[in-house]
């Protein structure tokens, strides 16, 4: 099983990492790192449900730093909320939930308001604020809790650079309802990615576009994991994301769209987990060769078999 | 059997709790002193010619109204004492909060029902910052700040407007019309007349952003969280009024 991954140029040093997460050591050999300290996001046996209606069923699942996970599911599925529980958006029923090394089923929301900080986070529509421009949004992370001392030269500095990242420098002084959906979420990423989080979770970042369009997102989302080695929980119900996260690595000096194949046999692919959500429950957790192999009836309908 | 009860409680004691984080945050930091102001200037300012407007014409038509029913009796002289008592003690801050109910009440549950449904408000918590106090606290300290000021702007617009008529229609001097309307008020009313809306303004901003933080279902539910925000304040405020009246009548 190929789970190797190269260092990665402007990475972070400590996360070039070869032992990626599988189905395998997620879940029948919890890391001694019980306290989650190695691990960026970790999921212990976590129950939700929204009064009758069960959300997520007994999920476990961790997240290596640098590491990708694509979750696949129906509407429905509780894929969304597990991203949502992931932050503390929503409280879990039951069982634990590690983010950065901390426990955070515990802490009260204005606990959570400093961790959830160090987060990044995609939204379904982009979740741009409509009263703030472009430049204001992607500000925000950065000028936000109001008790840090700033430097705002720095901020603009930070700002253009994230606008630079997704390309759209030009639009620093337009408002969200200016900007069409695909543009709009490339600033939900600027606004992700802004503070140079170690984790970004993205809620249906193609949900909606187009297929170009949808591709130059996900190129966007391959960028950031390889410019800054950023671990990566991509919720989603197309198993295309997944094969481009899987299959393609970012072009360095290249546009937006220039991604290059990587052979999934070589040892330059990066490690990426699939996961496959069913009304809560994790039917499946695994390299994308075992998900395109997988013969359960749900899986593949989500992956299908290669040709 | 009181299933049909557990709905309606449940809301409030969701508002509630809304209520008290909003209380308590108002004192802690941070303080969005921006937005405060932004609040105050489109509550405030944003509705003064809309109070202006209805303030005066109220005023107009007490005293039309009143005058007939007085010269039954002889007393036309008499009209700016109850031009005066109706509008500090009842219709004033009644009218007011009522326009800015539906003003403002709807702007802010509507403004909070589309941030919730595009996910802007989880947004807000998952970027560090407490809605209540970026979104909540404003609109509550603007209301509470301006409403009293507007009632008294609307309460001299509409004794303007009752001057208009007496001196115009019943022939009644200035110092006539001043000095009844002067003398009439006593300390109770100018405490109820500023007590009611200070009052009003917890009711208008508190169930305008309850509704807009409740809002589920898409612009369908944007909708009906602006029209449910606007009947609960306006029912409310007559709520309140009925039962501060009651009090104010009692201490007299």
């Amino acid at each position: 099983m190929n789970e190797a991954i190269q260092p990665l140029p402007d990475g972070h040093g400590s996360v070039t990492r070869s032992d990626a997460v599988t189905r395998s050591d997620a879940v029948t050999e919890p890391r001694a790192s019980a306290s989650g300290a190695e691990v960026v996001l970790k999921f212990e046996d976590v129950s939700l449900s929204f009064g009758d209606q069960v959300a997520i069923d007994h999920v476990s699942f961790e997240m290596a730093p640098g590491s990708t996970r694509v979750i696949l599911g129906a509407a429905g599925s509780g894929k969304t909320t597990v991203l949502k529980a992931a932050i503390g958006l929503i409280k879990p029923d039951s069982g634990r939930i590690f983010l950065l090394g901390q426990e955070i089923t515990s802490l009260d929301e204005r606990q959570l308001f400093q961790i959830r900080s160090r987060v990044g986070v995609l939204f379904q529509e982009g979740g741009l604020f409509d009263s703030f421009t472009v430049g204001e949004n992607v500000a925000y992370p950065l000028l936000n809790p109001k008790s840090d001392k700033v430097d705002l030269t720095l901020v603009d500095q930070k700002v253009t650079e994230a606008l630079r990242f997704v390309e759209l420098e030009e639009t620093m002084e337009k408002f969200p309802a200016e900007l069409s959906g695909g543009m709009r979420r490339r600033v939900g990423i600027a606004r992700a990615v802004v503070k140079e989080p170690p984790l970004v979770l993205y809620d249906s970042p193609t949900a909606g576009l187009d297929p170009i369009t949808a591709n130059t997102i996900m190129a966007l989302i391959a960028k950031e994991r390889e410019t800054a080695n950023t671990a990566s929980l991509i919720v989603t119900h197309r198993y295309q994301d997944g094969q481009v996260m899987s299959n393609f690595r970012y072009k360095s000096g290249s546009g937006l769209l220039n991604l290059e194949h990587v052979e999934q046999n070589g040892s330059g692919g990066p490690k990426i987990t699939f996961m496959v959500m069913d009304e809560g429950k994790v039917v499946f957790e695994g390299t994308q060769q075992e998900l395109e192999a997988s013969t359960d009836e749900y899986v593949v309908k989500f992956a299908p078999k290669r040709p | 059997m009181l299933d049909f009860l557990k709905s309606p409680i449940e809301a409030l004691q969701d508002f509630y709790i809304l209520t008290g984080r909003a209380l308590k945050s108002v004192v802690r930091p941070p303080h969005y002193i921006d937005d405060i102001f932004l609040q105050m200037d489109i509550i405030g300012v944003g509705s003064l010619p809309i109070i202006i407007l209805t303030g005066f014409f109220s005023g107009v038509v007490i005293t039309m109204q009143m005058s007939r029913a007085l010269s039954q009796y002889g007393a036309t002289g008499q009209v700016g004492m109850i031009v005066c008592i109706t509008l500090v003690r009842e219709l004033g801050p009644v009218l007011t909060a009522l326009l800015v109910a539906g003003r403002n009440a709807s702007g802010i549950a509507s403004e909070l029902g589309s941030m919730k449904v595009t996910e802007q408000i989880d947004a807000m918590r998952a970027l560090g910052t407490d809605p209540i106090q970026k979104l909540v606290v404003p609109r509550l300290v603007a209301t509470c700040t301006m409403l009293p000021c507007l009632t008294v702007i609307s309460d001299f617009v509409g004794l303007l407007g009752g001057y208009l008529i007496a001196s115009l229609q019943l022939g009644l001097s200035g110092s006539q019309y001043w000095t009844a309307a002067y003398q009439a008020l006593a300390y109770n009313d100018i405490v109820q007349g500023l007590l009611k809306p200070f009052v009003f303004a917890f009711i208008i901003s508190l169930v305008g952003c309850f509704y807009g933080l409740r809002t589920t279902g898409g612009t369908q539910g944007v909708g009906l969280a602006t029209t449910k925000a606007v009947v609960s304040a306006s029912v409310w405020i007559f709520v309140i009024t009925s039962l501060l009246t009651r009090i104010f009548v009692n201490l007299h």
